[in-house]
């Protein structure tokens, strides 16, 4: 019997259909947006002026607080302008527009670095180091990943769990990652575990990927303290908290974060950025995005610059077929429609899915049924519909009281719903206004 | 069976009796006063607990009245100058007239001048779908349509035109309260003066992009040009992002910012047609009609939800 979390979560297709499909490099853009809000937190500030001269991998906007991250150039070349470019959130945001250098060398050559297993640096510089570099978590969620890694003394931690679930239906970026890159990320973990003083590490994997699981088996044979997880294929898996609990068996309190159970999560693709700055101080200016869809040529994984337009990744694998409706940045169960191509790539862009008009039409909502379903794929073990009608009435002290706040919006109450209700719509709503409530009420 | 009559009359007085010793006891022990002046004032307010004075209702207001001393920033916006007259009466307190105001909608994008560039198909109101982007249109200033501040209005002095896709106000409902004000995700609706005859001047349009992406999503966006700052003779039309805004205290009405707008995005109310004006704007009509074919043929279809 495989591992996994006990309460709720559904199985929706996987149509993994780029699983096969090694991940290629696409061709440097002639022109990169980077925006300056790709993390959680505070916003990085500029520290470029038009028409500078940038080279790769310089350090173009800073750091604005604890929680935010350092951007870089993707790219060797010239900063036209500073301009509002509509962003993956749907709103014109500041963005650094950057002109390729086309004579630049560095710009095309890209040296694949051997690997490195030896660890130089002592764990306070690879903390420092994590932080120069703007290391977020590449799951999907951008959070800084040195906040992450800054443990308090006296807080007892005794697990790293390596996330390779990849729940979502359709992205394949984890899964390539994991089977192109398995030794550098073994190394990456190592670097975790020395700079953390840590002795256990977990890698999490589901059973669609066989293949990894055998690879990451063979690769840690030698290496003690690693295990691999075989995990059984469930959505919302890649969830901190469902993770968590699959794998240990610890409950993660409401509103705690795992590290309250003594653990901490980190995506595969983190760890992989982890490594190629530790052992070659490269910063993160390109990840893994899967582009499919069903209809799509040419559906496949890229190694993309941050910062390329998203029209530069559809023209790659074929441009839009006929009869697309919605463009998605991320999977189908978590993403956010996209508003137009010009939107860039950023660091929490897992995946684009180009989706036909079968798949993208919501269905009419209709009035609740009272079956339940809703409450029975939790999750979270919350209720769906008694949280959308909160919101929707506005009693945002109940919707409070019902433990609003505890959602991971995963979409499974959305997604099961026989009447097409937009549960998530409102819960996300009511949970944007909770929020605001709080904050106004410290 | 007399005595059943007289025992069962004899047990209900009795009953009733220690009642209304018990209820007499109990309504002296714990008498709260209350200021009497506090239902005087609550008869005259409106009596729509709309909240436009910032109470959650018009008791609750009429609390605050009694209980302040300088009641000069308090105002029931609904009542008016006359109301808040009565009300100082009663108190013999002092208030400040303020001037009437009224709800306008600085946005004229409708669907024809601003045509719809994506789907959204979520929940139809402005609240969530402000959270999700910045709307159907490339516009993410502008009216989003879904009707929020109509479903706020208790005076029914709103309503969603279906052709334009747009709220339309009916000023002699506004009772300014600032509901709908309050409401708005976007910050459309503003509070201007409102004088004798309701002429108003404004700028019906609140995009802050450049003049050509401006005008490129709206065609009748104000490309901030700075014409009408130019020709205003009392420096009323301020310049801030690329955006006009025209002092209601300083505006004459004059309105040769109107005539000069090259997109038509002042607009004028209640004035009586002029005989130039309406050639300009059948033009405007024309030109607008072609534009929306043109930029309908460009536009992509690409649906879009959270």
């Amino acid at each position: 019997m495989l591992k996994t979390f006990p309460k709720g979560g559904i199985h929706p297709p996987e149509n993994k259909i780029t699983a096969e499909k090694g991940i290629k490099r696409m061709a440097v853009p002639k022109v990169v947006n980077v925006p300056i809000a790709q993390h959680i937190g505070i916003p990085a500030e500029i520290v470029v002026d038009r028409k500078d001269k940038v080279v790769k991998g310089q350090i173009i906007a800073k750091s604005g607080g604890f929680v935010s991250s350092n951007i870089h150039s993707p790219v060797a070349g010239t900063v036209t302008k500073l301009d509002l470019i509509i962003d993956s959130s749907g709103y014109k945001k500041q963005c650094i527009v950057i002109r390729t250098d086309a004579k630049d060398p560095s710009n095309f050559e890209e040296v694949e670095n051997p690997l490195k297993t030896d660890i130089e640096l002592e764990p306070k510089e690879i903390l420092q180091r994590i932080t120069d570099c703007g290391i977020v978590g590449l799951g999907g969620a951008t959070f800084p990943s040195q906040v992450k890694l800054n443990v308090r003394e006296g807080t007892t931690l005794d697990y790293l769990i390596i996330n390779g679930v990849e729940c979502e239906p359709y992205l394949t970026a984890d899964h390539r990652l994991m089977l192109e890159k398995a030794e550098e990320i073994v190394v990456g973990i190592k670097i975790l575990m020395k700079a953390l003083h840590l002795k256990k590490v977990v890698i999490g994997i589901e059973n669609n990927k066989k293949d990894a699981i055998s690879l990451f088996k063979k690769v840690i044979k030698k290496e003690d303290g690693i295990q691999v997880a075989a995990l059984q294929v469930k959505y919302p898996q890649g969830g901190e908290k469902q993770l968590v609990r699959a794998i240990l068996g610890r409950e993660v309190p409401k509103n705690g974060l795992p590290l309250d159970v003594g653990v901490i999560v980190h995506n595969v693709g983190t760890i992989f950025a982890i490594y190629q700055a530790i052992q070659y101080d490269k910063p993160l200016i390109e990840r893994v995005v899967t582009v499919t869809g069903k209809k799509l040529q040419n559906p496949s994984n890229f190694w993309v610059k941050i910062g390329t337009p998203i029209k530069d990744l559809i023209a790659e694998v074929g441009g839009l077929p006929e009869g697309t409706r919605k463009l998605v940045n991320g999977g189908p169960m978590m993403g956010k429609a996209i508003k137009n191509t010009d939107v860039p790539v950023t660091k929490g862009t897992s995946g684009i899915l180009v989706i036909d008009e079968e798949e993208a039409s919501r269905g009419e909502a209709k009035n609740c049924i009272r079956c339940g379903q809703c409450v029975f794929v939790c999750p979270m073990g919350l209720e769906p519909h008694l949280l959308m009608n909160l919101s929707e009435k506005g009693m945002y002290d109940k919707a409070s009281a019902e433990d609003i706040m505890t959602c991971i919006e995963c979409g499974s109450c959305s997604y099961v719903c026989p009447s097409h209700r937009p549960l998530l719509d409102y819960i996300r709503f009511g949970k944007n206004i909770v929020k605001k409530l709080e904050t106004s009420k410290n | 069976m007399t005595d059943s009559v007289l025992y069962s009359v004899l047990l209900l007085v009795s009953l009733g009796v220690v009642a209304a010793v018990v209820l007499y006891i109990v309504s002296k022990k714990f008498y709260v006063y209350e200021n009497p002046l506090i239902a005087e004032v609550d008869e005259l307010l409106p009596g729509a607990n709309c909240a436009g004075c910032g109470s959650p209702g018009c008791k609750s207001f009429a609390e605050k009245l009694v209980n302040t001393e300088d009641i000069s920033s308090l105002f029931c916006p609904v009542g008016g100058n006359d109301v808040m007259k009565e009300v100082a009466a009663i108190l013999g307190k002092e208030v400040v007239e303020r001037d009437p105001t009224v709800a306008v909608l600085r946005c004229q994008g409708s669907c024809e001048v601003r045509p719809k560039t994506t789907e959204y198909q979520g929940p139809r109101t402005c609240a969530i779908s402000a959270m999700v982007y910045s709307g159907e249109t490339d516009c993410q200033y502008g009216c989003l349509g879904d009707g929020d501040c109509v479903k706020v209005c208790k005076f029914d002095a709103m309503y969603m035109d279906e052709t334009t896709g747009l709220p339309l106000i009916i000023t002699d409902n506004c009772t300014s309260c600032g509901a709908c004000v309050e409401e708005c995700p976007r910050d459309i609706i503003e509070m201007r003066p409102r004088n004798k005859r309701d002429l108003k001047v404004f700028v019906g349009c609140l995009n802050e992009d450049k003049g050509g992406i401006a005008k490129k999503s709206c065609s009748v966006a104000c490309i901030g040009c700075s014409k009408c700052e130019d020709i205003c003779p009392k420096d009323a039309v301020i310049m801030v992002n690329n955006l006009a805004y025209i002092d209601p205290v300083l505006c004459t009405l004059c309105r040769k910012c109107v005539d000069i707008c090259p997109t038509h995005s002042i607009i004028e109310t209640n004035f009586p047609p002029k005989k130039v004006k309406k050639v300009v704007e059948k033009k405007v009509v024309e030109n607008v009609a072609v534009i929306k074919e043109e930029v309908i043929a460009e536009s992509k279809n690409i649906k879009t939800d959270a």
